[in-house]
């Protein structure tokens, strides 16, 4: 019997009966979509708090207390923990993996939607127990968001006993929700495609973000199995990290354990993470490009390969963030090697990106203008990088404000650009509005300028080598005095960056009701998700019969055609040619 | 079905990026393929954590051999009840598979009987699994030490047996779970695939066995 494709034998979706259904206990991939957005933007905005705390105190060290040195640690660790897994990793892949994954691809809905409705209730809990470790006795935990052991657990670290055992609970659920919902989106994305829609015809948006997620779905069950060693160490006092500990003359009752392991499995987690934020990134803003400069991508097919190159080769780096825990220096020198060999796709795709958008008809749309900056921060980040790499350049600066500048420019500005220029973009597809122009870009402008005054003296400050996770300098023979005023003016900038988002957020509600109609396809894009026959799109995506796909993702400005864009979903006719 | 990559017989990478299925399967077994792809990098953790820290400690490492040996008539046999353990996770997988050809030949009984088989072989399992837990016990080995030698040793042996007993006492559930259904008809409009995905997870779980097997108990 010939196998029948499961997308053709029709889909049973559970229609909502009631409000509660439609947008609480929602099966539809939209509304999920839209959930996870709004939960990580909740936490994200208590990050974004946190960092402006931390920076006035920077900036000008005893003039508020805001928060007590003690407390400095809590907020470091939170402030970097949510901002990389609980708002980017959530963002990316439940937020914009969700929405963009069954349109782009043709499909009515993930395969298992309730099993993707699960997963974002158990994302929730997991946002929960890492807001309540803030209430616990001792705090949240202070061990910085690498949570190396053995301070991440010893008395005299912040939190070292409820918040910390928190941290880990919150972390190995997260895990569980996204395992649930990236098993689904990487299921639909190789299984329940449209007819027509190979994956050679995939826009990049789904290609990166289904890399990501199978670096996510095999990167993630390090942490889970480190952090289930952890919480044994903790709660039942083994030692799995732990070695023999003297604190103030008393010994701990642990012996013989391997910190070290600790940081392998953490970083054989954190650095594919780095990836599983930066690969939807790219995905995102290659489309974005291409749609807005109204030319197909350039080297689409290389586009692709290299973002499954960086995905797997993102698995054998990851000892560049342990060059100063001792090692062999073979060892050093071979995962300096993987490092920079990462860079060549790596640039292969910003010379692309660029590319694309010479001689192309730019349009400087809101979204645009987020994903031209987004090369510019990239690139700079990228670079910094490419420094780090080497074990010799790297022990000197490791520790240092260069280092904070330069992660915050590759993975923290970066994939906000382009998370900001996707949400302009597809917002009108999600409400039927458009977002307004102006505010977007003041928005823009604010931000893109306000994070180089507040990164690029970071790398100054960095290589004078004053230290990070420090609550105040004081005075010292390598600083001079200007790192002070430095630390100010970044402090100033930080906090018109923190303010413009808010401009964007009240933007984001109030285009709902003061905007015009955006009509199905404003940006004239060829994707499928701007052919749909409604807009929003109703549960189930399309009418009766799935769309077919007749060419790639990208057919901009085709000589002959009588548009600019041909849909991706528009059978062939004699004017457009050979298709 | 009349998909496009079926008329070109072409390359791999033709056939893998062909439209609508990247593989000619159900989407719950494509879905469960990549579960157990995650999971076994959740074993492997385990594992080569379980050897660093082994190497790591100062503490002599405590002889398998011997601390899994049972008296029985007189003598001490090394790891026999590790053993009988092993075999009767093994034959679990041969009834399993038995199992997942009589669903595809829609012989409900039988393959309900086989299934409700390989769940008692499975809860055999875990039932020796708790005598040999608590014979360790009563050794007293515990999570945090032991009277043989290095911490590592109890520390490793409980977390690793049990994230697997863990995964067994699920797979048994599940096993309860799709036997029923074979029994209720509950997949006679959709076909038994679900037999198959459930046999695919309760394989891996054995393969797993294996190892912890090999690297724990036999090294
Ligand atoms: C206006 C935006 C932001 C500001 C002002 C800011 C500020 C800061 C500050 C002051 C620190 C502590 C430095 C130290 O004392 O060591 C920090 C650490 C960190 N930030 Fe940000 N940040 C921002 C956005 C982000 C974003 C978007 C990310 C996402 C990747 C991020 C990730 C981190 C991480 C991972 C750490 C390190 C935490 C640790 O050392 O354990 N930040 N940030
Ligand atoms: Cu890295």
């Amino acid at each position: 019997m010939a196998h029948v494709a499961l997308a053709d034998k029709g889909q049973e979706l559970s229609h909502p009966h009631s409000w509660i259904t439609q947008y609480v206990w929602s099966q539809d991939h939209k509304v999920i979509g839209i959930q996870y957005m709004v939960v990580a933007t909740l936490v994200g905005l208590l990050a974004l708090v946190m960092s402006g705390m931390m920076r006035l105190q920077l900036g000008f060290p005893g003039t508020f207390t805001l928060i007590e040195p003690n407390e400095y640690y809590q907020f470091v660790t939170m402030h970097g923990m949510i901002m990389v897994v609980f708002m980017l990793t959530a963002f990316f892949l439940g937020g914009f993996g969700n929405i963009l994954i069954p349109l782009m691809c043709g499909a009515r809905d993930m395969v298992f939607p309730y099993m993707n409705m699960l997963s974002f209730w158990v994302y929730l809990l997991s946002v929960i127990i890492l807001v309540a470790s803030l209430f616990v006795p001792g705090g949240a935990t202070g061990a910085g968001w690498t949570l190396y052991p053995p301070q991440a657990i010893t008395p005299g670290t912040p939190g070292a006993d409820w918040g910390i055992l928190l941290m880990l609970i919150s972390l190995a659920v997260f895990i569980v929700a996204f395992t649930m919902g990236g098993l689904n989106y990487l299921t639909t994305a190789l299984q329940a495609r449209t007819r027509g829609m190979t994956l050679m015809r995939l826009p990049l948006s789904v290609w990166g973000i289904v890399m990501a997620t199978i670096l996510g779905l095999l990167a993630f069950p390090a942490l889970f199995v480190a952090a289930i060693m952890m919480t044994l160490d903790n709660v039942l006092g083994t030692s799995f990290f732990m070695p023999a500990v003297n604190i103030l003359g008393e010994q701990l009752e642990h012996d013989g354990g391997s910190p070290i392991l600790f940081q392998h499995l953490f970083w054989f987690f954190g650095h594919p993470e780095v990836y599983i934020v930066a690969l939807p990134m790219f995905g995102i803003a290659s489309d974005l490009i291409s749609t807005h400069a109204r030319k197909n991508i350039f080297g689409y097919r290389m586009m692709v390969w290299a973002i499954v190159a960086i995905g797997g080769l993102s698995f054998v780096v990851w000892a560049h963030h342990m060059y100063v825990s001792g090692m062999n220096p073979y060892f050093g020198f071979l995962f300096a090697t993987t490092t920079l060999i990462i860079a060549v796709p790596t640039a292969l795709k910003v010379y692309n990106w660029v590319l694309t958008l010479w001689e192309g008809d730019i349009h400087l749309n809101v979204p645009m203008l987020f994903a031209i900056g987004f090369i510019f921060t990239f690139i700079h980040g990228g670079i910094t990088g490419l420094f780090l790499g080497n074990v010799a350049v790297d022990v000197p600066l490791s520790d240092t404000y260069f280092v904070i500048g330069h992660f915050h420019m590759v993975m923290g500005v970066s994939p906000f650009l382009v998370v900001f220029g996707g949400l302009y973009h597809w917002y009108p597809k999600l409400t039927g509005r458009m977002m307004n122009v102006t505010l977007g870009k003041i928005h823009f402008w604010l931000t893109f300028l306000g994070t180089y005054a507040i990164y690029l003296p970071m790398h100054y400050i960095g290589i004078l080598g004053v230290p990070r996770r420090y609550y105040a300098n004081g005075v010292t023979d390598f600083m001079p005095e200007s790192v002070a005023t430095i630390n100010s003016s970044i402090t100033i900038a930080a906090l018109i960056v923190g303010g413009a988002q808010f401009i964007f957020i009240y933007n984001l509600i109030a285009s709902l009701f003061k905007e015009k109609d955006a009509g199905g396809n404003p940006w004239n894009a060829t994707t499928l998700e701007w052919q749909t026959p409604d807009t929003p799109p109703k549960h189930g995506n399309w009418d009766d019969e799935l769309p077919v796909v007749y060419r790639w993702a990208y057919a901009y400005s085709v000589p002959g055609a009588d548009k600019d864009f041909i849909p991706q979903n528009e059978p062939p006719s004699d004017k457009t040619g050979k298709e | 079905m009349a998909n496009s990559n079926e008329a070109s017989a072409g390359t791999l990478v033709e056939d893998w990026s062909g439209d609508k299925e990247t593989f000619r399967v159900h989407w719950g077994k494509a879905m469960m393929w990549i579960f157990l792809l995650s999971d076994t990098f959740i074993f492997t953790s385990f594992l080569t954590s379980y050897m660093h820290v082994r190497m790591s400690t100062a503490e002599p490492w405590p002889n398998a051999s011997e601390v899994f040996a049972l008296t029985m008539f007189g003598q001490s046999i090394p790891l026999i009840l590790i053993a009988i353990m092993t075999f009767v996770l093994i034959t679990s997988s041969g009834t399993m598979a038995l199992a997942v050809n009589y669903g595809y030949r829609r012989d409900r009984k039988k393959t309900a009987t086989l299934l409700v088989i390989t769940a008692l072989l499975g809860a055999t399992f875990v039932g020796m699994q708790a005598f040999e837990w608590s014979k360790l016990i009563a050794e007293g080995v515990r999570p945090w030490g032991n009277p043989m030698g290095a911490a590592q040793f109890g520390s490793c042996f409980f977390m690793i047996t049990g994230f697997h007993g863990g995964h067994v006492t699920g797979g048994v559930i599940y096993l309860a779970y799709v036997a029923t259904g074979v029994i209720n008809g509950r997949y006679e409009e959709k076909g038994y695939d679900i037999v198959e995905i459930c046999g695919l997870y309760w394989h891996f779980v054995d393969l797993v066995w294996v190892f912890i097997f090999a690297f724990f108990y036999l090294w």
